[in-house]
């Protein structure tokens, strides 16, 4: 009988044990996509990635639609080639489209903005594989300190 | 001789041990024969090393030199699961009891049947009912080890010993904490379990006067090694003073009583002499 | 001088052959092939004590340390205007470092010390060699439920330990100091990885578990069987376990997060 209660408490034991782990794995994790779901690839060239980094957020409109999964150097120049891994449930881009790096907040992380372009008859949709050719860079904070003082120094 | 040795069960030869790298030599030499389906008695000052000796043949201990035989298997060279399966030929009660504390008096009983023999539950219940009636303690089989009094818990220990009825059983000092009563059920017990099933029991005890009752062979070790063995009646009628002192108990004799030391005249007045031993 | 290089080269010979010792105890443990029948009821027994005795103090200190890592964590970033990132900020401190090392830790004091103790009096009272005489390998019967039972519940009691943290920080950033309870799990979210964040953690307390209960039977299994002998098992288990621990865990952030 007593070995009975104490099994009986062991098994609520692990319940819970893998209660907390599906807690922390839906509640607490994404797991809405890139572990799970299809994905497909598009990639983008920066002059400048400024602290994006492989697993930061593509975005569009503040909703995730996918992760860097790639950062590379490419091209004689050494441009910064960025692969993004896209969720198959958005994969209705257009050519038009334009990717930004953009900051949350004053000292937040930097993520992808993508902005989708307008479609009609003219343009073609992205596939796996294609890239985007409207980019703007990260803006890098001495840079735009640069920019302003030659401005002024123009005045 | 050959027809002696085909009816020993253990055979010590030349045996040495010492605790921990040498420090104190317990055996030098030591060599003795147990007969098979006999009560052996051992008998020896305390701190002699009988405990020790008990736990050499059990194979607890290693010694640094000579053989213990058990039923034809050199004890100290077997390979560990060999040396297993010896130990479930034989038992021991340990001069603690050694119960299990986190299971009842009936739990601890059952474990070796449980752990060795493949009986259902309604037998076990039956055999361990039986063991403890043996011992007088049928009522306390709910009770846990903690709530019994010494002397009950060597009794209950003594019941998980014979559970299993092993062909060798080695009694530590089966009579400590006992009144006179269940001492005398306990004699009655070892001799009876040597009679019916033929068991061999090895008793260490002090308790000259019980144990040469049912004794077919007294041995008495000191000195590192057996001074004296032979029936009771032998030993009774021997003039060995040092056998004689022994067996009627007298402090001084051949036999020290005390732990090797100086004597208590040097210690105290010459304190400066040297240092003094642990008592 | 000389003395005291001889008490040093003691000290490592002495430990050299407290780990060899402690190996050989853990593959007599292990190897060999288990009987399911019989280690079933002794593997759960061990849980209970091990693992459901546990629970509780993994719950509170679990809910406390969410809190106060909310409040800190709220009364930093909110002056970096970044008081949204209060939810990774609780969730990566807890799944990476605080859920496995904390409940590393409180594992060593609560249920370490406590199977060092267990053993170190089976010893004293002759309860070991007497299952040795009854041919019952100790190692067997008595070890080795008690090391399977501290390795899988240590990592169960992590687990339980992050998400109550979590659930403490959500308590304290969201209810009481108002942080957007979307942006707290939504950031959360899009900032917690499984495989790194949550499986590393996980591989951090199997790691820790495996470390302290291999410690705490060590310490148990070859003390002095007195009285003064099993306290300082005892005390040995909690520090040495504690140490082994932080150090190990240094090292394992260093692999995984480095
Ligand atoms: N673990 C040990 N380490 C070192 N010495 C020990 C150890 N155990 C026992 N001894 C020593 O070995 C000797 C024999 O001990 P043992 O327990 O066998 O005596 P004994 O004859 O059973 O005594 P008693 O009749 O009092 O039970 C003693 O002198 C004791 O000091
Ligand atoms: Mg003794």
């Amino acid at each position: 009988m007593e070995s009975r209660n104490t099994q009986l408490a062991v098994g609520f034991f692990v319940i819970i044990g893998v209660l907390a782990l599906l807690f922390l794995g839906l509640r607490a994790a994404n797991t809405n996509f890139s572990s799970n779901g299809e994905t497909y690839k598009l990639y983008a060239k920066f002059d400048n990635i400024g602290g994006l980094k492989e697993r930061s957020p593509v975005k569009v409109g503040g909703v995730v639609v996918g992760r860097v999964s790639k950062i590379t150097l490419d091209g004689d120049y050494y441009e910064p080639l960025v692969e993004m891994t896209i969720s198959k449930d958005y994969d209705e881009f257009s050519d038009t489209s334009s990717v930004s790096i953009l900051t949350s907040g004053l000292l937040g992380e930097q993520y992808i903005g993508l902005s989708p372009g307008f479609i009609d008859d003219t343009v073609e949709m992205l596939d796996d594989g294609d890239y985007i050719h409207d980019t703007k860079s990260a803006l890098v904070l001495e840079d735009l300190i640069g920019q302003f003082l030659f401005s002024q120094g123009n005045d | 001789m050959t027809s002696a040795q085909m009816d020993d069960l253990i055979v010590i030869e030349n045996l040495d041990f010492a605790h921990s790298y040498g420090a104190h030599q317990v055996y030098k030499g030591l060599s003795l024969r147990i007969p098979r389906g006999k009560i052996t008695a051992i008998m020896g000052p305390s701190g002699i090393g009988k405990t020790t000796l008990l736990r050499l043949i059990g194979g607890q201990l290693k010694p640094q030199r000579g053989t213990i035989e058990f039923a034809g298997y050199n004890i100290p060279e077997l390979s560990r699961s060999h040396l297993y399966e010896q130990r479930k030929r034989m038992s021991m009660l340990f001069q603690s009891g050694a119960l299990f504390t986190d299971m009842s008096v009936y739990d601890n009983i059952a474990f070796p049947l449980r752990e060795h023999s493949k009986l259902s539950e309604e037998i076990i219940e039956t055999i361990v009912l039986m063991k403890l009636e043996a011992v007088g303690l049928r009522g306390a089989r709910h009770l846990m080890p903690a709530e019994l009094s010494g002397g009950m818990a060597r009794r209950a220990a003594l019941a998980r010993a014979i559970a299993l009825d092993p062909e060798l059983i080695m009694y530590d000092e089966p009579f400590a904490g006992q009144d006179p009563i269940s001492m005398g059920v306990i004699v009655k017990l070892i001799k009876s379990l040597n009679n019916s099933l033929g068991l061999t029991s090895v008793v260490v005890t002090h308790d000259v006067a019980e144990v040469l009752t049912i004794a077919d062979k007294v041995v008495i070790i000191a000195d590192k090694k057996v001074v004296a063995e032979g029936s009771p009646e032998e030993l009774k009628n021997s003039d060995d003073p040092l056998i004689h002192q022994f067996l009627s108990g007298e402090a001084d004799g051949p036999v020290p009583f005390h732990y090797r030391a100086p004597s208590l005249a040097e210690e105290i007045l010459g304190a400066q002499q040297g240092e003094s031993h642990a008592g | 001088m000389l003395d005291r290089i001889a008490g040093l080269g003691k000290a490592v010979l002495d430990s050299i052959a407290g780990a060899g010792q402690a190996m050989v105890m853990l593959l007599r443990a292990l190897i060999g092939k288990p009987q399911l029948r019989k280690s079933w009821p002794l593997l759960m027994q061990q849980m209970y004590s091990v693992g459901v005795l546990s629970l509780i103090i993994i719950v509170v200190s679990g809910l406390f340390i969410g809190m106060v890592l909310g409040l800190q964590g709220y009364t930093i970033l909110v002056d970096f205007g970044a008081e949204q990132s209060l939810g990774p900020m609780v969730a990566l401190s807890l799944l990476r470092e605080l859920g496995p090392v904390v409940t590393a830790l409180l594992f060593a004091g609560r249920a370490g010390s406590a199977l060092t103790a267990e053993i170190g009096l089976m010893k004293a009272t002759e309860q070991l060699s007497s299952l040795e005489m009854m041919a019952v390998d100790p190692l067997r019967r008595v070890i080795s439920p008690r090391f399977w039972a501290g390795f899988y519940s240590m990592p169960l009691l992590a687990l339980i330990f992050s998400a109550v943290g979590i659930y403490g920080g959500y308590l304290v950033g969201v209810r009481w100091l108002g942080v957007d309870d979307g942006a707290f799990w939504s950031v959360m979210q899009a900032n917690v990885e499984w495989g790194q964040d949550i499986l590393n953690g996980i591989i951090k307390s199997l790691v820790f578990a495996f470390v302290v209960t291999w410690i705490a039977l060590h310490k148990g299994y070859h003390c002095v069987p007195t009285s003064v002998g099993i306290s300082r098992a005892t005390t040995s288990t909690v520090v040495t376990a504690s140490l082994a621990v932080l150090g190990l865990d240094f090292v394992l952030t260093a692999l995984m997060f480095g």
